[in-house]
């Protein structure tokens, strides 16, 4: 890329089309303070919905512009970087936002419901207030080029996550030592990340990521970079909920409003995993001896202790959500376990998990909140039988649950083949059985849920009516699209591939 | 009609009558009737499909592109087009005989048992239809899964217990060992298609081949290879028709059909013959036949003891594989057929014995031919075509099974099957002697017959073995093309 | 290791002992206020390397003077961390504010900021949820 001087300032964006980058973040951004402002409880959550809706409809036109592999860069304010600060686009990220901002805009009818539910209404104006300002941290870590912008927005959607986790305490009170834990440890990741950015500051002068990448290339590691590498991984490690820097994680979905574990066990983790891979493969270099060393006897041990221990714990849980929890920690095993193969298919796998997964833990989080808006709780015993009495959820959630398993038709069963193809691809033989024995595990603990719901009389004291509409519909919309991607993998797999082949390109790729 | 067309139309059938059977779950006839229309329609779209298409292999119907060269694909084949019409004909009896012992015996939850029936039919008929191993394993699990709800059906601790042994076993085998195996292939030559002499001649070398092939085989729990043959037993708490259609056909066949198309169009007999890569199948095979038959002839329960009989069978097919001929093809594949429409009988027959007097063990069914002869004739023809004596079909397919293990030389195996045959008799017909030729004076008394709907099905599936013994050259000229070009 | 390299590094010591400290209290200190304290310290820590980035031996603060007219000899210290870390102190507070108002919901529910306490009436909900519902493995982790 050529690095043109500040003072040319030729590229600045005018029309709406060149704009849209910014507008992506702007418009969550500004509808956030909006809904405080108005103060309306009536006006709040159309405004939410409107702001997602409207992302969404940026996010998918991003994506046709990067569909072929090209990226878009946008400069903040015309200042060209490496002193401003760059939106870059391509295939990978424009992916993500996709991912995030179509969960989002189909969580929040649901949400409408299930947080009347449970959150207290004087909290409403604020809730999706924080709701929104999540979406845009999210949003923003995915889009910006830049490495500090990249610690402001992870700290802004923590930030909001931290109160969006407390406002579930209106249920059980631990939900508010659950956000203060997160809210210790995500500042503790997040500082050792920007520690890392700090590092490799100092090292390359720069802090756009292309040029971060174009230096290390020029100039190779030094014990600084290698520093920078360890931060950054084990920063973005916490936030992603890498096993065992997974401790926060089944306290704050166990306790968070049902429909905040939704977004977050389907985006959230996915936003840093996503950081993860920006980061190990183009602007550190796939190549790079110390980080393949890392990847493979720290990081990999850990992706398949994750994939068994957490799945295990899973299998013991009597709370449907805090078994999901446990799960997702499992899940995210094997989305690390993709990156540490350091191949292209094993990127693509990582990267079709991340969606493949956000779609259906979305989709069961849903059906646990859905469950718990008439069992009271999540609770097995509390839950049980409840295949007669909610029989749409209930069938949702046995969709969704065999995407969890990985059973061909669903969307669970490409991420698992490509992952289980990498491994083999590569000849790493064990850690393709351990995949394949480590989801017999999920089969147990999937199936204790099928047999809690369908042989079971219903608790008594239960509300025996099928969850409202607004609740079914955005349920059914997920576990209809966990089928749906299990057959045509045309959007999913087809933009991983062009994705990975883009962040495999190490830094040529990104500055093409 | 398209052929295609058909293909699609004979999923789409019975996974319709999934949804009529759950809409209409408080009609009952009209829901009986409509999924009695599906069967007929379904086994008339097989029989389309049969008469336009004979014996030869179709063109591809691609619905999706899964992954690079991997679609979600359809054709019809010799092998595929005689398990569908199999199931797809024995469906319409089963399900008038599933009428009447779910009426007659006064099961609850009919709907959901009939919605999980059609539903595991479909996934039958995409298995039968499939054109590359990913089809094929897609429908493999839909079938574990909709079959699950019906083993499960009664609801009691044992039910529950039996229909977990179930679950583990086969999907446990199919993610763990089936599922790396079909990665595995596609790693190695890019596609997953079922294609005339196998995929994977010069792609893999060495110890890998039967190695491989040990991935398929055990990964096909299905197939009921032992050790793997748990779940078969354990099914056994299901009611008699899903024992019957399910467990002697439907899935079960589904199992060993997979085995025979991983034999034929993965590997390739003659792949398999030449690096000798099934030799230890055969020899497993051969121990789950004797050990079967062995542990059947222990079992008072009558369908503990079909079930054992059924791994035992089954091993004839996976057996008929393994050695690598085309005789044994040809045999196991008529073995598929065969061995149908005899167990069928005998489960059916089992279940008329239970709705007429709610008795499940041998040891209680003395005399009891005299009260129910037309059963127990049927029981006795079914049983003498399991044996493979003539005029019963079964006789044929152990005979190229026999000629098939002459062909290799294995003369070991032709003593197996002999063998297997004189325990067949042990353990299947004291159960015929001892209903009419003791007597009980508990089950005395004059003629009293199960419903006409639970004794005519096998009456008819009885009869049927017989026409088969007399059909059997013209399935076997029909199955020819399998080995034609090799 | 020469005494010109431990003075020359001057702040990273610095830097390293803050941070360590920081972490300590956030781990060590069973008190919810002071947990918070120690991931101030623990940031603060932080802030001081990104400022020591900055510093250009013989370097002036980075300011135009007033007649614009800038001597070419002049050397500046780099004013790029020093804006960065006003965004960090930004968040520091942002987070410091947030986890003091949780700190007061959980004083309302719990009636205690002590983590032993805290911990020991959710073991007993815990308990409780177990008696009722079957066992479970792993509380609040």
């Amino acid at each position: 890329m050529a690095v043109e001087p500040a003072i040319e300032v030729t590229q600045i964006a005018l029309t709406l089309k060149e704009q849209l980058p910014i507008l992506q973040i702007v418009v969550p951004f500004v509808a956030a303070p909006l809904i405080v402002f108005f103060g309306s409880r009536s006006l709040t959550w159309p405004i939410t919905f409107a702001a997602s809706a409207i992302s969404l409809w940026i996010s998918v036109a991003l994506l046709l512009q990067v569909a072929d592999g090209g990226f878009i860069s946008y400069q903040i304010g015309g200042w060209a970087p490496p002193l401003g600060i760059e939106y870059r686009v391509d295939a990978a990220n424009a992916y993500l936002l996709v991912l995030i901002s179509a969960i989002s805009t189909v969580i929040l009818p649901y949400a409408r419901k299930s947080v009347a539910s449970e959150v207290a209404r004087r909290h409403h104006t604020l809730f999706y207030a924080c709701y929104l300002l999540c979406f845009t941290g999210l949003m923003g870590v995915v889009i910006t080029g830049d490495a500090f912008n990249i610690f402001v927005f992870v700290e802004i959607s923590s930030l909001s996550t931290y109160a969006l986790i407390a406002a579930g305490a209106g249920r059980d009170k631990r939900a508010l030592t659950a956000a203060y834990d997160y809210l210790i440890m995500g500042t503790i990741g997040a500082t050792f990340f920007v520690i890392g950015i700090g590092f490799l500051y100092m090292a390359t002068g720069t802090l756009n990521l292309a040029d971060i990448a174009e230096r290390i290339a020029e100039h190779g590691g030094n014990r600084t970079i290698h520093a920078a590498f360890a931060f950054i991984i084990v920063g973005m490690g916490l936030k992603a909920a890498i096993y065992p820097m997974h401790l926060w994680l089944p306290a704050a979905y166990t306790y968070a409003p049902s429909a905040v574990s939704a977004f977050l066990a389907a985006t959230a983790t996915k936003a840093a995993i996503y950081v993860i891979l920006r980061f190990v493969f183009s602007v550190f270099q796939p190549d790079f001896a110390f980080q393949s060393l890392a990847l493979e006897f720290i990081l990999m041990p850990l992706a398949v202790l994750a994939m068994f221990a957490a799945s295990f714990i899973a299998v013991f849980q009597s709370d449907l959500k805090r078994m999901l929890a446990y799960s997702s920690v499992a899940q995210i095993g094997y989305m690390v376990l993709g990156i540490t193969l350091l191949t292209q298919t094993g990127v693509t796998a990582t990267i079709v998990h991340l969606f493949n997964h956000g779609i259906t833990k979305a989709a069961l989080f849903m059906g646990a909140g859905a469950l718990a808006l008439r069992a009271g709780s999540s609770f097995y015993d509390r839950i049980q039988g409840m295949g007669r009495t909610m029989p749409l959820t209930s069938a949702a959630i046995v969709i969704a649950g065999l995407s969890l398993i990985g059973v061909p038709g669903t969307a669970g069963f490409i991420s698992k083949f490509v992952l289980v193809e990498a491994a083999l691809d590569k000849g790493w033989w064990l850690v393709a059985l351990l995949v394949v024995f480590s989801s017999l595990l999920a089969v147990v603990y999937v199936w204790r849920v099928f047999e809690t719901l369908y042989l079971n009389a219903p608790a008594a004291g239960t509300i025996r009516q099928e969850a409202p509409l607004s609740m079914l519909i955005p349920l059914w919309i997920m576990a209809l699209a966990t089928i749906y991607f299990g057959f045509d993998t045309q959007l999913t797999l087809g933009a991983a591939r062009t994705a990975a082949e883009g962040l495999l390109a190490g830094t040529t790729g990104m500055l093409k | 009609m398209e052929i295609t067309t058909a293909i699609i139309l004979s999923m789409l059938v019975p996974f319709g009558a999934t949804f009529t059977n759950l809409i209409f779950h408080d009609r009952e006839n009209l829901r009986d009737g409509l999924t009695l229309g599906a069967a007929i329609v379904t086994f008339g779209l097989v029989l389309t499909i049969l008469a336009k298409n004979g014996s030869a292999t179709s063109e591809t119907l691609t619905l999706f592109e899964v992954f690079p060269g991997v679609d979600i694909a359809f054709n019809v084949e010799p092998l595929g087009l005689l398990f569908a019409v199999v199931a797809s004909g024995l469906w319409i009896l089963t399900h008038i005989y599933a009428i009447g012992y779910m009426r007659g015996n006064k099961e609850k939850h009919h709907a959901r048992f009939f919605a999980c029936f059609s539903f595991a039919i479909a996934s039958v008929m995409g298995i039968a239809f499939s054109a590359n191993m990913l089809t094929l394993f897609l429908f493999y699990e839909f079938l574990t899964i909709s079959t699950y709800p019906l083993v499960a059906h009664k609801g009691t601790p044992e039910a529950i217990r039996g229909a977990r042994t179930y679950m583990s076993v086969l999907m446990g085998t199919s993610i763990a060992l089936l599922l790396v195996a079909v990665i595995w292939t596609y790693s190695l030559t890019g596609t997953l298609d079922f294609a005339k002499g196998g995929i994977l001649e010069g792609r893999v070398a060495g110890v890998m081949v039967p190695l491989l092939l040990g991935f398929y085989a055990f990964g096909i729990g299905k197939a009921a290879l032992m050790p793997f043959h748990r779940w078969l037993p354990a099914a056994m708490v299901a009611p008699t028709p899903v024992s019957a259609l399910l467990h002697a056909v439907a899935v079960v066949k589904a199992g060993v059909f997979t085995m025979m198309k991983v034999g034929i169009y993965v590997f390739g007999i003659d792949f398999l013959a030449e690096t000798r890569a099934s030799e230890w199948l055969m020899w497993l095979a051969a121990f789950s036949i004797i050990a079967a038959s062995l542990v059947a002839m222990t079992k008072d329960n009558l369908k503990a003891r079909l079930a054992y009989s059924t791994v035992s069978q089954l091993s004839y097919i996976t057996l008929g594989v393994a050695l690598a001929t085309s005789l044994g093809v040809l045999g196991g594949g008529l073995h598929i057929a065969m061995h149908a429409m005899g167990k069928i009988t005998l489960f059916m027959c089992a279940g008329s014995i239970y709705v007429a007097t709610h008795k499940t063990n041998i040891s209680q069914m003395t005399g009891l031919g005299r009260v129910m002869p037309i059963t127990f004739g049927a029981f006795m023809i079914g049983a003498l075509s399991i044996i493979g004596l003539p005029p019963m079909g079964g006789s044929w397919s152990k005979w190229l099974l026999i000629m098939g293990a002459a062909d290799t030389g294995q003369w070991i195996m032709i003593v197996v099957l002999m063998v297997s045959s004189l325990l067949n008799i042990a353990y299947l017909l004291p159960v015929v002697a001892r209903g009419f030729f003791l007597s009980d004076p508990e089950n005395g008394g004059p003629v009293r017959e199960a419903p006409l709907l639970c004794w005519l099905p096998p009456a008819l599936t009885a009869a049927g073995t017989v026409a088969l013994f007399f059909y059997a050259g013209t399935i076997q000229q029909f199955l020819m093309p399998l080995v034609a070009a090799n | 290791m020469s005494w010109e390299f431990i003075v020359g590094h001057l702040p990273y010591w610095l830097f390293i002992t803050l941070m360590m400290t920081g972490l300590y209290i956030v781990v060590a200190k069973g008190n919810y206020v002071k947990k918070i304290v120690g991931l101030n310290i623990f940031q603060t820590s932080v802030f001081m390397l990104y400022i020591s980035i900055g510093k250009i031996t013989g370097g002036t603060a980075p300011i135009f003077p007033l007649d614009l007219e800038v001597d070419p000899e002049t050397v500046y210290s780099n004013p790029l961390p020093h804006v960065l870390i006003l965004t960090a102190i930004v968040v520091g507070i942002a987070t410091t504010a947030l986890g003091l108002a949780l700190i007061v919901r959980i004083r309302e529910e719990y009636g205690s900021i002590e983590e032993d306490v805290i911990l020991d009436i959710e073991y007993r909900l815990t308990q409780h949820e177990n008696a009722v519902h079957g066992d479970a493995m792993g509380g609040r982790a």
